[in-house]
């Protein structure tokens, strides 16, 4: 029998489990192959709907699934997080003291926000990576009746697009309380540019200065002045605000750094193959990874297509049947009614066109069609 | 002598070559030097506008077959 553990139930991991399944319906039936998942929690969370709790447009109960629901019958899962890796064994050992054999293992433990690396940010800002704080940042909205709103940007970050969704759908949720005239809305990006993608960012930086949004680029955070409300950035720049948006640093899951398996919990990964580096039975999804692209849930998407097919493949013939070749596509919402995508790979930049209501209302779809997503479908 | 830390983004649309060497250096030590590689040819002039900004030193620029190698060295 070919033991494949997965750990981490993310969107990364279920889809993985969910193509594999499919792929081998009779060789899980025969007893030829099992396919354990190991996860941290019984829910499973659609992320990217945060970004609208943070603006009162959905509640928290609309983003949760039980995990066990969305998986296909024959997976066994168990709620009991990896505390240890030993990968010269092939094993891990998990939070209950359970030790799992693999004979071929995928991690997929995605990635945290972690804002206590900026000196005052906790305090200072506002964020909405978590349920918790996108709630706290909506009651704070809620209440702020005008002034200066700033939004600053960390790296490595998960969702690359999170930076302008956040600041357009800003500019709209003061428009329809009535008080855009008294709110002053500020955007600061690392790079020279508004966006990572010269493409997104040509198109980013009009439509900024249609809304009367202002921006600095090169602006990387140093510090947060709490009390005297200003912020600094490495440049040498400081700006006051008085309120203060994050999207916040992230890093890999700590358990993964305390192995030894990355440094800041990023594993070191081959770009096309997706083994981690100097394993060949040892693969990384999604956030996961050191690979230069989006840390983003399509990326995990067409990561785990791609190591499901691999991974069925090597069960049948011995060896995996195709390559990862760095696709990743992004929703990119506009405000509250209009959105467009970008759509690029390891050779092909992003096109992005002019943000339409029918893409908007896609992604709408979308938020309730990522149900079938996670289970492998679409 | 320090090792070269090599930060590979070449391929990286996103979040790009600049975006890993920013990474980068926030998890180096004052003195490291690291050589940026990147397949898109903006890095030139972005990772040095961004060295002259923030203060760390821009070492040199070479370039081959599409593929640029930019060093640089952390001074702060």
């Amino acid at each position: 029998m070919k033991k494949i553990l997965i750990v981490g139930g993310g969107m990364g991991g279920t889809i993985l489990a969910n193509n594999m399944a499919r792929r081998l319906t009779n060789e899980l039936k025969t007893g030829k192959v099992r396919i354990t998942m190991l996860s941290a929690t019984e829910k499973h969370m659609y992320q990217p709907g945060l970004l609208y709790l943070a603006v009162g447009k959905i509640t928290p109960d609309e983003l949760y699934r039980d995990q066990a629901s969305l998986l296909e019958p024959g997976i066994e899962f168990h709620v009991d997080p990896v505390e240890e890796f030993k990968l010269d064994n092939n094993q891990v050992k998990t939070k209950s003291g359970k030790t799992f054999d693999y004979d071929y293992m995928a991690i997929a433990t995605g990635s945290r926000m972690f804002p206590e690396g900026i000196p005052g940010m906790v305090e200072g800002a506002e964020t909405f990576y978590t349920e918790e704080t996108a709630l706290k940042m909506f009651k704070r909205l809620q209440s702020f009746e005008g002034g200066k709103v700033v939004v600053t940007v960390g790296v490595p970050h998960k969702c690359p697009m999170a930076p302008l969704e956040i600041i357009f759908m800003l500019h709209d949720y003061f428009k329809d309380r009535g008080i855009a005239d008294k709110v002053q809305l500020h955007y600061t990006y690392p790079i020279g540019r508004v966006h990572s993608l010269e493409n997104v960012a040509k198109w980013a930086a009009p439509e900024m200065d249609r809304l009367g949004i202002k921006y600095d680029t090169f602006f990387n955070i140093k510090e947060v002045d709490v009390k005297n409300k200003v912020l600094r950035s490495e440049e040498g720049v400081e700006i006051n605000y008085d309120l203060l948006i994050t999207i916040p640093t992230h890093k890999g899951m700590e358990v993964l750094e305390k192995n030894g398996l990355g440094q800041n919990g990023w594993i070191p990964t081959n770009r096309t193959k997706l083994n981690m580096e100097g394993r060949d039975n040892v693969f990384i999804l999604g956030d996961t990874t050191n690979i230069p692209i989006s840390k983003a849930g399509s990326t995990a998407h067409f990561e785990a297509d791609t190591l499901g097919e691999n991974l069925a493949a090597i069960v049948k013939i011995g060896i995996p049947v195709r390559e990862y070749d760095g696709k990743v596509f992004c929703f990119i919402e506009v405000g509250k009614d209009r959105a467009t995508y970008a759509m690029f790979d390891y050779k092909n930049p992003p096109d992005p066109k002019a943000p339409t209501k029918a893409v908007h209302w896609f992604k709408m779809a979308y938020n309730k069609l990522y149900w079938i997503s996670a289970r492998g479908l679409l | 002598m320090t090792e070269k830390k090599i930060v590979d983004g070449r391929g990286s649309f996103c979040p790009g070559p600049l975006m890993e060497l920013i990474v980068a250096l926030k998890s180096s030590q004052v003195g490291d030097v690291l050589e940026v590689l990147s397949t898109d040819k903006g890095s030139a002039n972005d990772i040095p506008e961004w060295l002259r900004k923030v203060g760390h030193e821009y070492i040199s620029t070479t370039e081959s077959n599409g593929e640029w190698h930019i060093t640089v060295r952390k001074t702060k």
